[in-house]
């Protein structure tokens, strides 16, 4: 029993990575309805240069908060100049097409300036590990920072107006341009913030799973995993969403299928999940009318 | 006029097919084989994603499954070369067609997404050790490439490309003549507007479902010519990155059309050569600029360029002479 | 008058080399990619892809052949090294190798990396005649000089690794619960054969858990913890640098201090120890047959030294403690070695029986105590395992040298 639940709580330290990047995966579903691939890579590359501006001696603090605000720029300029020409278009085919696009290009760019060999990534937190070791003090941290983004998004999108904005731009771009919101600005400060988040998601999960460019491709898998069986217009599905993935994947590759079909895992929840209940466990079900 | 234009390029294309061995390096022929591979697999992702409209993300896991069936068969069984292609083919229009069932209800971004995470899946699957006794596991399978048939003057590489020309005819032919009948409208009917097509009675599930199958069996069959020509199949052959390869292939080519299978196979295995010149980088980057660039300027593809190039050539030349009949 | 003396001393210099050039002439014999000029070397690498980690491996090996053009090249012959992307994809492997041979046409091959790019151009090579040349992986089956005589390996392949501990453990502690951690795939897997071999009928009984991991997994964490809970007081960690830091890190967190040997694909003080921590990483033991370049017991070495200056003036971007470069220097060497015995007679066939005739030799970076030893009948250049202890700052050697 015991070792069951060493297995759950280091399944809890795994759901914190893919809770974090599913944070930014919801963000943009919610702004935009779009699912972008390239998320994983995007958070990715803002890694690099938080960690290319500590290399140039920025402290931890001042690269972290300087590295969001160009990701939110980043995003914003992404969403105007590549992704606003398909928005418009019924055909999914160009936009998720630009979307592997963008996964290529920012791929190859950061191994290209910034070589494949593995990084180390500082950690702000202290090195003292809780629970008898088996959660690490850097651990401990993401799970406050994943809570905190949470409450963050949750408070933007239900209290502020903008929020509201931003969901009517997504859920009725017709209705709401009629009522005055700027759509095209909607959907770009969605993208600029969910690049933001992506940022956190990077910067959080470098110290743990070391910087490389191929450092987010499968994480991003899990994380869709997550968000799709949490519900993926809400963040509080996706967060929960992302820690019971990780747990899960853990108790089903130690009891039950082994350690070699943890993607698989992946793979049967998201085909479910899509199938039985897309809205997943706690998002809203949408009924379209012909 | 515009009908024997097209057949006398197709008759051109097929005789310098032909000849195309004999004037080039073994290597060359090896690399062409690759590219008649490719474009059999294109023409089924074409099939399902432009035609269909359902978009897959995943083709590269049938094209997997393809190569490992012949695999198995030829290592294990000793199943004649050309054998593994029908089994291949009907392995993967089974898998297809039952992959298609769930993904009936997904639509757009969430079909790409599942797809994609087969695709991802599928290396791990592969080496799972349940199979591994079949599959070699990951170590995987040495083949032997297969001598020409009945004494005829050809080394491997030369039979094999002819063997892979024969077979992509044939599949080209078969998808020439399904799409330009009532399947073919029926199948286009559905992805531009699914519920009237519904409302005029079309059974859109039962389409839909056999289209991903029909479109996993030409991945398949591609796989298993793939797997013999290459000699060797392992999981890492397999990674998702040959899934985007695939979609990269079928946009710039064309993937609203059956000659855009053609174009798009040529440039994911011509590229890569020529812009490894410029930066290890380089062909990834290069992919990926082509694929926004085409999306922005011609989302129709190489073939589709060239359709409408052709059209405003021919527009061009009846505006400039007499018309016809009126000769005085 | 001094000058005419010199004059004739030079002469008679030129004609005394042109008595010497003369005949040796008629012995020139030169294969595909080799002329009086340049000798063509061919290269695989995953510069792009999962494992691109491993393409400084390429990038150190193409600024080692600079280095030796500058010096004057290979017998007077310029090196024109041709290294091209595969991706870690074997179909890639197969269309770039075959370009090199037939395209290229380089003498031979040498260093392609990873064990499934290799196996897939393993008939292909030795139907061709092409050396397959020091490849760069640790598998067993490249010793096999009967069945594929164009193929040779390098490193000390991994299961004679996996026996030396195995070995230590059975006499030092014969009552040890074993537990290992290996990557699922061809070479996590030659590691857990050699162990399994060379524990014997032991390994049932001593080995109490097996677990593996993929490596598209973000972390090991979950099978650190299995491990513990397995109660096992040894630990044979057979994983790659990023998890080797990963499954070390966490050992030490959840206070798990088993007797901890690590795979020497792992053991660079650079990329693996520092990330995980010196402070967890003490008491690791490895194998080890090259000088480490974070190891501080090298500063004043002649090798070393060289070595440097070379990663200065050629790697500038280079970390100086690169252990992809080291590996690079010490395996260009020896290619180096095997070409400068060939001499004049620049065929295939006389590369690899130069190649299969190293005696005892030593290239730079090599530890003290491992030679080069390769004979018809015996294609596994390094066999030497030379056991280390990390005690916070370097690997100290114990034991002999094993397998020479």
């Amino acid at each position: 029993m015991d070792a069951f639940l060493l297995q759950v709580l280091s399944g809890l330290a795994t759901g914190g990575i893919y809770a974090s990047l599913a944070l930014a995966v919801v963000m943009i579903y919610k702004a935009t309805h779009v699912v972008n691939f390239a998320q994983g890579e995007m958070a990715m590359f803002s890694t690099y240069l938080a960690w290319q501006l500590i290399q140039w001696g920025m402290p931890y603090w001042g690269a972290f908060f300087l590295t969001l605000a160009i990701s939110f720029v980043g995003g914003v300029a992404i969403e105007r100049i590549v992704i606003r020409p398909f928005e418009s278009h019924e055909a999914e085919l160009s936009v998720v097409t630009v979307f592997i696009g963008l996964f290529l290009i920012l791929n190859s760019l950061a191994g290209w300036t910034w070589e494949y060999t593995l990084k180390s990534f500082p950690s702000p937190f202290p090195a003292e590990a809780y629970l008898g070791g088996y959660l690490s003090g850097h651990q401990a941290g993401l799970f406050a920072v994943v809570l905190v983004t949470l409450a963050i998004v949750y408070a933007f999108f239900r209290f502020t107006p903008l929020g509201l904005a931003m969901r009517a731009a997504a859920e009725n771009p017709d209705s709401s341009r009629l009522v005055g919101i700027r759509v095209g600005w909607m959907l770009a400060l969605g993208w600029g913030l969910a690049a933001a988040l992506g940022a956190v998601a990077g910067i959080m999960v470098a110290p743990l799973v070391f910087l490389e460019p191929n450092m987010m491709g499968f994480v991003l898998i899990y994380a869709f995993a997550g968000a799709l069986l949490g519900g993926i217009d809400n963040p509080w599905g996706a967060v929960i969403g992302g820690f019971a993935m990780g747990v899960l994947e853990n108790i089903m590759g130690v009891y039950v299928v082994g350690t070699e079909l943890k993607l698989t895992v992946a793979l049967v929840i998201i085909i479910g999940v899509l199938v039985v209940k897309p809205a997943g466990m706690f998002g809203r079900t949408v009924v379209t009318r012909v | 006029m515009k009908l024997d234009w097209r057949i006398a390029g197709l008759a051109a294309a097929f005789i310098a097919a032909c000849a195309l061995p004999f004037f080039v390096s073994d290597y060359r022929t090896f690399q062409f084989t690759l590219v008649m591979v490719y474009a059999i697999a294109l023409l089924g992702l074409n099939i399902l994603t432009g035609f269909n409209g359902q978009f897959t993300l995943g083709h590269g896991a049938f094209y997997a499954i393809g190569s490992y069936t012949a695999a198995i068969l030829m290592a294990h069984y000793d199943v004649p070369y050309w054998a593994t292609l029908p089994a291949a083919a009907a392995v993967c229009l089974l898998a297809g067609f039952l992959f298609g069932l769930p993904a009936l209800r997904l639509e757009g971004l969430f079909l790409a997404l599942a797809t994609l995470s087969l695709a991802v899946a599928m290396p791990s699957i592969l080496k799972w050790k349940g199979i591994g006794e079949l599959t070699g596991g990951v170590q995987g399978l040495v083949l032997t490439k297969p001598d020409a048939p009945f004494g005829l003057p050809l080394n491997q590489d030369e039979w094999l490309y002819f063997f892979t020309l024969a077979v992509a005819i044939v599949m080209f032919v078969l998808a020439w003549n399904l799409l330009r009948g009532r399947v073919g409208r029926a199948i286009v009917a559905i992805r531009d507007q699914p519920i009237a097509a519904r409302a005029m009675g079309i059974n859109t599930a039962l389409y839909k479902s056999v289209t991903f199958g029909v479109s996993a069996m030409y991945a398949g069959v591609a796989g298993a010519l793939g797997a013999i020509a290459v000699q060797f199949v392992a999981p890492d052959s397999f990674q998702v990155g040959l899934s985007f390869v695939f979609l990269i292939g079928a946009v710039i080519g064309g993937i609203y059309s059956i000659s855009g299978a053609v174009f798009g196979a040529a440039f994911v295995l011509f590229v890569p050569h020529i812009s490894e010149g410029i930066s290890r980088a380089a062909p990834q980057a290069i992919f990926g600029a082509f694929l926004i660039v085409f999306m922005f300027v011609m989302p129709v593809g190489i073939a589709g360029f060239l359709r409408l190039a052709s059209a405003w050539a021919r527009r061009r030349i009846q505006r400039s002479s007499p018309v016809r009949g009126e000769a005085s | 008058m001094r000058s005419k003396q010199k004059w004739l001393g030079g002469f008679a210099a030129a004609i005394a080399l042109a008595l010497a050039v003369g005949p040796a002439q008629a012995q020139k014999k030169y294969g595909p990619g080799a002329s009086d000029t340049e000798i063509k070397i061919g290269n695989v690498n995953p510069y792009s892809g999962p494992a691109s980690a491993y393409g400084s491996i390429g990038k150190g090996i193409a600024s080692y052949w600079k280095l030796v053009n500058d010096l004057g090249g290979i017998n007077g012959r310029k090196v024109n090294f041709i290294t091209l992307d595969d991706g870690y994809s074997p179909p890639r492997t197969v269309e770039q190798v075959r370009r090199l041979v037939e395209q290229e046409q380089v003498l031979l091959v040498f260093q392609s990396l990873g064990t499934p790019g290799n196996t897939a151009i393993h008939k292909y090579m030795n139907a061709r005649k092409v050396p397959q040349l020091f490849v760069a992986t640790g598998a067993t089956k490249w010793n096999d000089p009967k069945g594929h005589p164009w193929t040779m390996g390098w490193q000390p392949n991994y299961q004679a690794e996996a026996k030396a501990y195995a070995a230590y453990i059975v006499k030092n502690q014969p009552k040890a619960k074993i537990g290992v951690l290996y990557q699922n795939d061809d070479y996590g897997k030659d590691y857990l054969k050699g162990f399994r071999d060379g524990l014997g009928s032991r390994a049932g009984s001593m080995i109490v858990k097996e677990v593996s991991y993929e490596v598209t997994d973000p972390t090991v964490d979950s099978q650190i913890v299995t491990l513990k809970g397995s109660g096992a007081d040894v630990f044979f960690n057979i994983t790659t640098p990023k998890f080797a830091a990963q499954a070390i890190r966490k050992a030490h967190e959840i206070g798990w201090k088993p007797e901890h040997f690590l795979n020497n694909v792992s053991s660079s003080i650079n990329a693996v120890l520092k990330p995980a921590g010196f402070d967890a990483s003490k008491g690791i033991i490895s194998s080890l047959y090259l000088k480490d370049a974070a190891d501080p017991q090298w500063q004043n070495d002649a090798d070393y030294k060289a070595w440097l200056a070379w990663m200065k003036k050629y790697n500038p971007d280079v970390s100086l403690i690169d252990a992809f470069y080291v590996y690079a220097y010490a395996v260009s060497s020896t290619l180096h070695q095997v070409l400068l015995q060939c001499g004049d007679d620049l065929t295939r066939e006389n590369v690899m029986r130069q190649a299969a005739n190293l005696k005892n030799i030593q290239v730079p970076m090599l530890l003290p105590g491992v030679h080069l030893h390769t004979s018809p009948k015996d294609f596994a250049p390094i066999e030497a395992i030379q056991l280390g202890r990390f005690d916070g700052k370097r690997y100290v050697e114990f034991g002999d040298v094993l397998g020479q």
